[in-house]
């Protein structure tokens, strides 16, 4: 991994501020990334993250806050910051009327790329698309579609890489195929933060920042934020496990009942309360599942976090301050 | 359950277009004020009896008779007679520039010919370019001129009044001595299409990107917000002048309308007058939030570029404050240079008051829209 010295630090951004009328969209936000990182931006929807990329790459103008992007300034240097970013927005922005081919060579023209006609034709073929290439992007599936976006940010060898949400609606396959490609692209020195949903992709990621309303709320390594929920999980086995779940949901110490198939995830912060809580349910109930210590996972740490997010906002919400403006 | 007429089911679709409209002020807005200028347009504006058409006075001859004619025209509310004798070198340069509608010409030893009973000639020449324009006036002369010579021709001339007409009337229709209606539409018909096609293509190039979601994507790319303007207009210049190649052939095979000035000169003004109108479509589109609203402000500027460009009604009838918007608009200068340009062969030096305004026109607009170009999505 990168070091610290200044031409590693791709992305550092302190107390970064956008309001949207009333209501403060990113508040406070600070980070940091280094050279050659993979960091997942994790966060429940509307928590700020596309709102906090589209500041990084010069598209929103913060209200407040400073920072830097490949050692530009992002309020003064926008134009030269885009030009060295590549950006894949969430919705698929290349044009569904144009074909793959004229797609590429577009954006080729736009970043003024020497050998416009033969890095077209590599892209292509790295894509697996040349076959296909006068096919109209617009008839392309999700996966295909995802992988040309890729492929056209990345044309111009940009430094760092801005993906909002690159993976939804598409298949497993197409996802771990994109997230290899991720992995590689990364390899060769290319700085990427990735904004998802998905849990194995943040367990993809070297480092993970989660947000919830507009602040980061924890941060690190998945192990570093496993570890610092400090949560337990017990994991009930057997039959009749909804009858359980209802009898142990309001027992003290259980914050999270989960069931998964056959399984039941009971999730709470102290460990000897919820042994107590998930064995009392068990008696209660004259079931003959088996309650076994378990792993906590990232998703049941984020879903605390997005409660306790939550709960700490309610009281100062500006969504109480009057109507929104129609 | 599906089946049959559920006011339920339609009540909810009321509903929900109700709340729509009344999201989109735009619509809205042109839903009061589409009725409001339409009437105050058709009501106010136009007049298909042109009065105080502008008129020169090429005078050989002078006296009480040619004075009395002179100052009837006037009375007559159809003729604005210019003070003063204009040569008769700049009462043509006048009609061809169109600063002159009508020239009167009083030729030498009127006066005494009129004694005489020898029934001078006066001449009358018009810019027919639009007949609509001068029909009435001329229809009107005879009648002007009897009744002033009768007031004139007393006394010892009171004889001469009995002969039907004392003076022979003259009427030279310049341009279009046929009064032919289409010399007229034609010129025209290319400003009103132009006009409607080349904005609306513009109109949509923003709000398309908008709506499709390609514009995040293009404001993240490295262009320039006039990298971005001349992109998106220039290929609409070229489909206009396409448009205009189809029109001009077609006006000349269905329709045999003369070219008596020079294709460059039209090409060049055509060029000034699709210029401005790409790039007013194109701030526009910078304005509109999504394609319905670009196209309804397309419709907005078409309504006065057909009332008061002079292109359906003329433009020397119309109210002061209908001329003065009417001057404002590119279409009214692009139709006089054309009309003149095929029916009188103006040139540039006659054309230079119909090309500073679109000129200026063009480079108005393209400041707004780069100014109103929003760089980032905020």
């Amino acid at each position: 991994m990168a070091d610290g010295r200044p031409e590693n630090v791709v992305i550092d951004i302190h107390g970064l501020t956008k309001r949207f009328g009333d209501k403060t969209v990113v508040d406070d936000v600070s980070l940091d990334v280094r050279r050659g990182e993979i960091v997942g931006f994790l966060g429940p929807n509307g928590s700020g993250k596309t709102t906090t990329i589209r500041m990084i790459c010069g598209l929103l103008r913060p209200d407040g806050g400073s920072g830097t992007c490949l050692g530009l300034d992002i309020l003064r240097d926008a134009d030269r910051i885009k030009r060295q970013v590549g950006y894949m927005t969430q919705r698929f922005s290349y044009y569904e009327d144009l074909t793959i081919r004229e797609n590429l060579d577009f954006v080729a023209r736009i970043y003024d790329l020497p050998d416009r006609v033969a890095v077209v034709k590599r892209t292509l073929e790295r894509l697996g698309l040349y076959q296909r290439r006068d096919q109209l992007a617009g008839a392309l599936s999700g996966g295909w579609k995802q992988r040309l976006a890729l492929a056209a940010s990345v044309m111009h060898q940009p430094k760092l890489l801005l993906l909002d949400e690159p993976t939804a609606g598409v298949d497993p396959q197409a996802r771990r195929e994109f997230w290899d490609e991720i992995h590689d692209l990364a390899t060769d020195g290319l700085t990427v933060l990735v904004s998802t949903h998905y849990m194995d992709e943040a367990e993809r990621c070297h480092r993970i920042i989660y947000i919830a309303y507009g602040k980061i709320v924890a941060r690190g390594t998945v192990d570093e934020v496993i570890q610092s929920s400090s949560l337990s999980t017990m994991i009930v086995s057997g039959r009749d496990v909804g009858a359980i779940a209802k009898a142990v949901r309001d027992q003290p110490g259980v914050e999270q009942v989960a069931p998964f198939g056959n399984d039941l995830h009971v999730v709470g912060p102290d460990p000897a309360l919820l042994k107590t809580a998930v064995e009392a349910a068990l008696a209660a109930s004259g079931s003959d599942a088996v309650a076994t210590a378990g792993e906590t996972s990232l998703e049941d740490v984020f879903i605390r976090l997005m409660q306790t997010a939550q709960a700490a906002d309610q009281p100062g919400n500006g969504k109480a301050k009057g109507e929104a403006s129609p | 359950m599906s089946a049959g007429f559920s006011l339920s089911r339609v009540a909810a679709l009321m509903v929900k277009e109700f709340i729509q409209m009344r999201r989109d002020r735009l619509t809205f807005a042109m839903i009061i004020g589409i009725p409001i200028i339409q009437l105050v347009l058709f009501g106010y504006a136009i007049n298909l009896d042109p009065k105080r058409l502008p008129t020169l006075i090429v005078a050989a001859d002078s006296g009480p008779a040619s004075r009395a004619i002179v100052a009837a025209m006037e009375a007559s509310g159809y003729f604005q007679i210019a003070p003063g004798l204009a040569s008769e070198a700049e009462a043509n340069e006048a009609l061809i520039d169109g600063s002159a509608s009508y020239v009167v010409t009083v030729p030498a030893g009127f006066e005494r010919d009129l004694v005489r009973g020898t029934r001078p000639q006066l001449l009358v020449e018009a810019d027919a370019t639009d007949p609509a324009a001068t029909t009435n006036a001329l229809g009107a002369l005879p009648q002007i001129l009897a009744s002033a010579l009768k007031r004139e021709l007393t006394g010892p001339l009171t004889t001469q009044q009995s002969v039907p007409a004392a003076v022979e009337l003259v009427i030279q229709r310049r341009y279009n001595p046929e009064g032919i209606t289409a010399y007229n539409i034609v010129p025209g018909l290319l400003g009103t299409i132009l006009t409607m096609t080349t904005i609306l293509m513009t109109a949509l190039a923003l709000t398309r990107e908008i709506e499709r979601g390609t514009m995040e994507n293009l404001m993240a790319m490295p262009a320039t917000p006039f990298e971005i303007m001349i992109g998106k207009i220039v290929p609409y210049i070229g489909f206009g002048l396409v448009q205009v190649a189809v029109i001009l052939v077609c006006a000349q095979i269905l329709f045999h309308v003369p070219m008596m000035g020079s294709f460059a000169v039209l090409l060049g003004v055509t060029f000034l007058f699709i210029g401005c109108n790409v790039t007013l479509g194109y701030t526009f589109s910078t304005i509109a939030r999504n394609q319905m609203q670009a196209m309804q402000m397309t419709f907005f500027w078409f309504l006065p570029s057909i009332l008061l460009s002079g292109f359906m009604f003329p433009f020397r009838g119309m109210p002061d404050w209908a001329q003065v918007i009417g001057s404002a608009l590119p279409i009214t200068h692009y139709i006089r240079s054309v009309r003149g340009i095929m029916l009188k062969g103006s040139g540039p030096a006659d054309l230079v008051g119909e090309i500073w305004p679109l000129v200026a026109f063009w480079l108005a607009v393209g400041t707004l829209a780069l100014f109103r170009y929003r760089r980032t999505l905020d």
